[in-house]
């Protein structure tokens, strides 16, 4: 095959370092980009540089926001004695879509992991520590996810945060809502028994 | 009717180009002389369930290659299959692409994570490569102990993993520092939790197993006594798996790996009737406790009825057993009305199965089953 010229090159390499896209995928976004040069191409270098030139790591939670403290560190009407983890943005995002949570975020930027060499000092830990440390925090929310890494982060956290004395709680595993029982698997309802509550 | 595979078909799996097979349920014998493919037949229905089938390949090994043709340029490889029982037919199918390391499933034409095979097929399989199970170290029986409790209880593997994982991050922790007590703690917690509950399933699937072989005592196989050499399953054993861990730190950090806990535990077999190890059996009598084991597996998962039929595998088995336990094995396969795929080299082995069972030789690549 005939090489692309160094310029598309690059842009396929840089895309195929995106989550979820391979070499192959890679073309097909380059491509379609090029294609479509004034619908895609120039709005999204827009997009990125506008991006590149606002977006920084909200100093308080770590999220990303064109502010800084975010605009939920920054809403006065939201508890500041809740402080929900979340591994990414992501994770906020979701808590943010449920709309049911009125407190703060603290995002962690990774989970603790030996193999990949991720240790506490890679992760945003000392902030939240130092967070807590400062006072107004009452209880800190894990919402981590439910995997070897994730658990072994909660557990973790919980334990650096045992001597500031506020509440370490995680989020409840169990049955979905709507969900049938037939269809949990018996990790699942093992789970949820053991979460049970009176009704 | 039972579960069973009523249609087969391999794209550039192995040695097959294109094979297609039309099956009735029941046993299915192969035929035909070494290195015809019957075993790479076998090693296609065993990539119907979850894993890396019976000879532990990746995905990306069984593609088919042209003689000449290296490692890494097998073709993209597919096995299709119809799976029917009472309720209907139901299209399997999984494969892969050779750049990708990661095989495909597909439940009735839907793109599915693999583990959801394990609602549709189980399979209970024996090789010539078990032959040597009292033999050899203790890791491959505790694989064989940990593919009989996933057939029995599929979310075991979720917990191997979970602690296999567990432990790696806490031995790299230890090797490669940073010494960090709490990271450590959170790890052991996870390990602890995890190997409580696969050491939990072992146990539950070994006693049932156990019971089952009791059960049987009138078959003319050796009977096998099953223990396992650790208790890491009673009341209390995540507490003390917790404990354990905590106190091997500087050993284990010595010795680059964990030394103790569930990914240690060997499974134990005694030959009954003489009360001795079974590694101090007979070779004959090492295949046929194995086989015995195999089949008292098959039988007890094939009562279940919240879970699919057994389907079973077995390699080269008929031509190492006697004729009385061959006569017997065919009888057993028949009663139960399993599907059993069976391979051996001569057509003749296979003579207590003819009218009850399907015939099918394996020459060049080619499947041609017999008539009636």
């Amino acid at each position: 095959m005939a090489a692309a010229s160094p310029e598309i090159e690059r842009l396929i390499s840089l895309l195929s370092k995106l989550p979820g896209l391979g070499p192959r995928s890679a073309r097909r976004a380059a491509l379609a980009l090029l294609k479509r040069r004034e619908q895609l191409l120039t709005p999204l270098a827009l997009a990125l540089a506008d991006a590149a030139e606002k977006v920084r790591s909200c100093s308080v939670c770590g999220s990303p926001d064109t502010q800084d403290p975010c605009s939920v560190c920054s809403d006065r009407s939201r508890d500041a004695t809740l402080v929900c983890v979340v591994e990414e943005a992501g994770g906020l995002w979701a808590m943010e879509r449920g709309a049911s949570y009125r407190g703060r975020y603290h995002v962690l930027g990774g989970l603790l992991s030996a193999l990949d060499g991720v240790g506490p000092d890679s992760l945003r830990i000392g902030e939240l520590v130092s967070r807590v440390g400062a006072g107004e925090v009452r209880e800190v929310i894990l919402a981590l996810p439910a995997t070897v890494d994730g658990q072994t982060t909660a557990h973790y956290l919980a334990e650096r945060l045992a001597a500031s004395g506020v509440s370490v709680t995680s989020l409840a595993r169990g049955v979905p809502v709507g969900g049938e029982l037939d269809w949990l698997d018996d990790g699942t309802i093992a789970q949820a028994l053991r979460a049970r509550r009176p009704a | 009717m039972r579960a069973a595979l009523t249609r087969l078909t391999l794209t550039d799996f192995r040695s097959y180009a294109r094979g297609e097979l039309a099956l009735t349920g029941g046993a299915v014998f192969l035929f035909g002389p070494n290195g015809a493919g019957k075993t790479n037949l076998l090693e296609a229905v065993s990539f119907l369930a979850p894993g890396r089938g019976l000879r532990g390949a990746a995905a990306t090994e069984v593609g088919r290659r042209e003689p000449g043709e290296g490692e890494g340029e097998g073709r993209p490889w597919a096995v299709a299959a119809v799976l029917s029982d009472a309720d209907g037919e139901t299209r399997v199918g999984t494969g892969a692409e050779p750049d990708t390391a990661r095989r495909r499933v597909r439940i009735e034409g839907e793109p599915v994570p693999p583990g959801r095979l394990s609602d549709l097929v189980r399979l209970v399989w024996l090789t010539p490569q078990q032959d040597r199970l009292f033999l050899e170290g203790g890791s491959e029986r505790r694989r064989f102990l940990d593919r009989l409790v996933f057939a029995d209880q599929p979310r075991h593997a979720a917990a191997v993993s979970a602690y296999e994982k567990a432990i790696r991050e806490r031995t790299r922790l230890l090797t490669d520092g940073p010494n960090d007590p709490e990271w450590l703690n959170a790890l052991e917690a996870q390990a602890a939790e995890a190997g409580a509950v696969l050491a939990t399933a072992r146990h539950k699937t070994l006693t049932a197993l156990q019971a089952e072989i009791d059960a049987r005592s009138e078959r003319p196989f050796p009977q096998a006594g099953l223990s396992l050499s650790e208790d890491w399953h009673s009341e209390g054993s995540g507490e003390r798996l917790r404990e354990a861990l905590a106190r091997g730190r500087a050993r284990d950090a010595a010795a680059g790996r964990a030394l103790s806990g569930p990914h240690r535990t060997d499974l134990l077999v005694n030959l009954r009737e003489k009360d001795r190890p079974a590694a101090e059996g007979s070779t004959g009598e090492q295949k046929a406790l194995v086989l015995n084991l195999v089949l008292a597996q098959a039988a007890r998962l094939a009562r279940d009825p919240e879970a699919p039929a057994p389907i079973l595998l077995l390699d080269e088995v008929a031509a190492h057993l006697d004729p009385a336990r061959r006569a017997a094995l065919f009888d057993e396969i028949t009663a139960l009305g399993l599907q059993t795929f069976l391979t051996g080299t001569d057509r003749s082995l296979f003579e207590g199965l003819f009218g009850r069972g399907q015939g099918v030789r394996v020459e060049g690549g080619a499947l041609e089953p017999e008539n009636g």
